[in-house]
């Protein structure tokens, strides 16, 4: 077997540049000031700090309470949804979850887009609430418009891992429960809810990660003057050309995902 | 028993409207695809002007092929490069096997603006003209590390034996490797690569960050375009979803491959 070893060999060092250097690189930039050139190198916190301006800092708090609000909706839909699935039978849930996982396999640019012509103000919601004789709702260009794209394209995300711990769980469980004399509410709570925390914990991260950094659907949903840490971090290298400070917020960016992460395993080894 | 059948009837309708909420603007655009003209609120009359439209724009077409082209090639290129890798690992020493892992992981785990910057700034630095070479190669980059998860567990669940066998059998190492290894861990390399398929015709943020120069993906098409009411997106859209939904379908005519998305979630955390 030790004729395979060296099959590790390519990717260590396809790693070594396609990964690791493109991060020493980003941390590079992120503490220098010297524009685009390695000549004349010079080291700085500048961009870091500048971060902490209240410009800046307000399009993270914005950013993060917009994810936090998609993940507790995503939970609250998701939830209801893989519950209600899990308790067809097995056929069935197949066939569900697959209508779940198909809209993720398309293009999710192409399915934040059609968004567009049901919200914008001549659109198709509004043609029908005009017919209800209810006036035009401005819906595109407003946080309610990026919300229901993010939670369209994000919540399948929430959805199958819950409903993969759910499927998993053992059904002896819950009679046991009931035999011992809990209320459906108690059960629900005390030991189906419990036990489905590993996937409620993925389906969290995901969903959280995924809205956080994404820049597409604030710009198409949000308008050009929506701005979250994506569309920072992406103005900095397309248009503003400020290849330092864009460095640090990506990497201000990472370190907050990973801390989230870091921070539901906990609460999973906890549980556990 | 009345209270019961109120609580089974919400129930199907609560999945129906989540179903609503998922299919309606996948319907709506392909509704209006047909629409005989331009609003995207008024079906005025069934007409095909967009499917003409969408197949005489040369840029769209160029990217549709820039699309594919690059999905087959960095597939290819990801599942043989993920497969070596995940079979090497199983036999490296335990140090590098926790390293690789974890350096591996990174990909997965990092939002994608932060690997496409990534690859931009190694890109520049190393004067790679942006374009359809830097795409493919990020593309390859992101797909691999998908691969590598789907095909390490199954190597680890083979036999230690089994390749010593081979070759105590006469088998060269080679020969070993390819029909003994490959053909047990197949489950594994084509649920990798259909993962790294659907992630490279899908991306966006990667692809934006790194090509140029004209070369562009459908989703970059599709973002150049959003700026103006297009119904030729909507054609576009509208075959994009189709050859989609038929694919999925086909794929889980074989019942294993079920949930790969689901499994790619699953991946993709801790």
């Amino acid at each position: 077997m030790r004729y395979f070893k060296n099959l590790v060999k390519p990717y260590i060092a396809w790693t070594a540049v396609m990964i690791v250097i493109p991060i020493f690189m980003m941390l590079l930039y992120s503490i220098t000031n010297s524009g685009n050139s390695l000549v004349n190198i010079q080291f700085t916190f500048e961009n870091f700090k500048r971060f902490t301006e209240p410009v800046y800092l307000s399009v993270f708090i914005k950013s993060i309470k917009l994810g936090l609000i998609t993940v507790v909706i995503c939970l609250v839909l998701g939830y209801a949804l893989a519950y209600i699935i899990s308790q067809f039978k097995e056929s069935t849930q197949g066939v569900l979850i697959l209508l779940v996982t198909i809209p993720m396999w398309i293009n999710m640019l192409l399915r934040t887009y059609a968004w567009i012509s049901l919200l914008s103000d001549n659109g198709i919601i509004n043609a029908f609430l005009d017919k209800l004789g209810i006036g035009p709702i401005k819906m595109m260009y407003t946080d309610f418009a990026v919300m229901i794209g993010q939670i369209c394209d994000f919540l399948p995300f929430m959805i199958i891992p819950i409903h993969t711990s759910l499927s998993k769980m053992d059904k002896s469980y819950v009679e046991a429960a009931y035999d011992l004399g809990a209320n459906p509410v108690q059960t629900f709570f005390k030991v189906v809810f419990k036990l489905s925390i590993p996937g409620v914990l993925n389906g969290i991260i995901m969903v959280f990660l995924l809205s956080i950094s994404t820049f597409v659907i604030p710009k198409l949903l949000g308008g050009g003057q929506y701005v979250l840490i994506g569309n920072l971090i992406e103005s900095q290298f397309v248009s503003v050309g400020d290849w330092n400070f864009g460095s640090a917020l990506s990497i201000v960016l990472a370190g907050i995902i990973l801390f989230a992460i870091k921070w539901m395993k906990k609460i999973d080894t906890g549980e556990n | 028993m009345l209270v019961r059948r109120i609580a089974s009837l919400s129930k199907g309708l609560y999945v129906l409207l989540c179903f609503a909420f998922f299919y309606t603007p996948i319907f709506v655009t392909m509704i209006f695809s047909f629409n005989s003209s331009k609003s995207l609120t008024k079906f005025t009359g069934f007409s095909l002007r967009w499917y003409t439209q969408l197949i005489e724009n040369s840029e769209i077409m160029s990217a549709v092929w820039v699309s594919v082209s690059v999905a087959a090639l960095a597939t290819a290129i990801s599942t043989v490069l993920g497969t070596i890798t995940a079979i090497g690992l199983s036999k490296s020493r335990k140090i590098i096997k926790e390293w690789l892992t974890n350096i591996n992981n990174i990909p997965i785990m990092n939002p994608e603006i932060v690997t496409a910057i990534g690859l931009m700034l190694l890109f520049s630095a190393m004067k790679f003209e942006k374009g359809y070479l830097t795409m493919l190669l990020a593309h390859i980059s992101f797909c691999t590390p998908y691969v590598i998860t789907s095909v390490y567990p199954k190597v680890r669940g083979l036999d230690v034996n089994i390749a010593n066998a081979a070759m105590d059998l006469g088998a060269t190492p080679f020969q070993a490797l390819t029909k003994v290894i490959v053909p047990m861990i197949k489950p594994g390399i084509t649920a990798g690569m259909l993962l790294a398929f659907t992630m490279s015709f899908d991306d966006f943020v990667i692809s934006y960050f790194v090509s140029g120069n004209g070369v562009m993906n459908i989703s970059m098409i599709v973002y150049n375009m959003t700026k103006r009411t297009n119904p030729t997106i909507n054609a576009l859209s509208t075959i994009v979803i189709v050859v989609i939904f038929v694919a999925v379908l086909v794929v889980n005519v074989i019942p294993k491959l079920k949930n790969k998305k689901g499994r790619k979630i699953n991946e993709k955390n801790i």
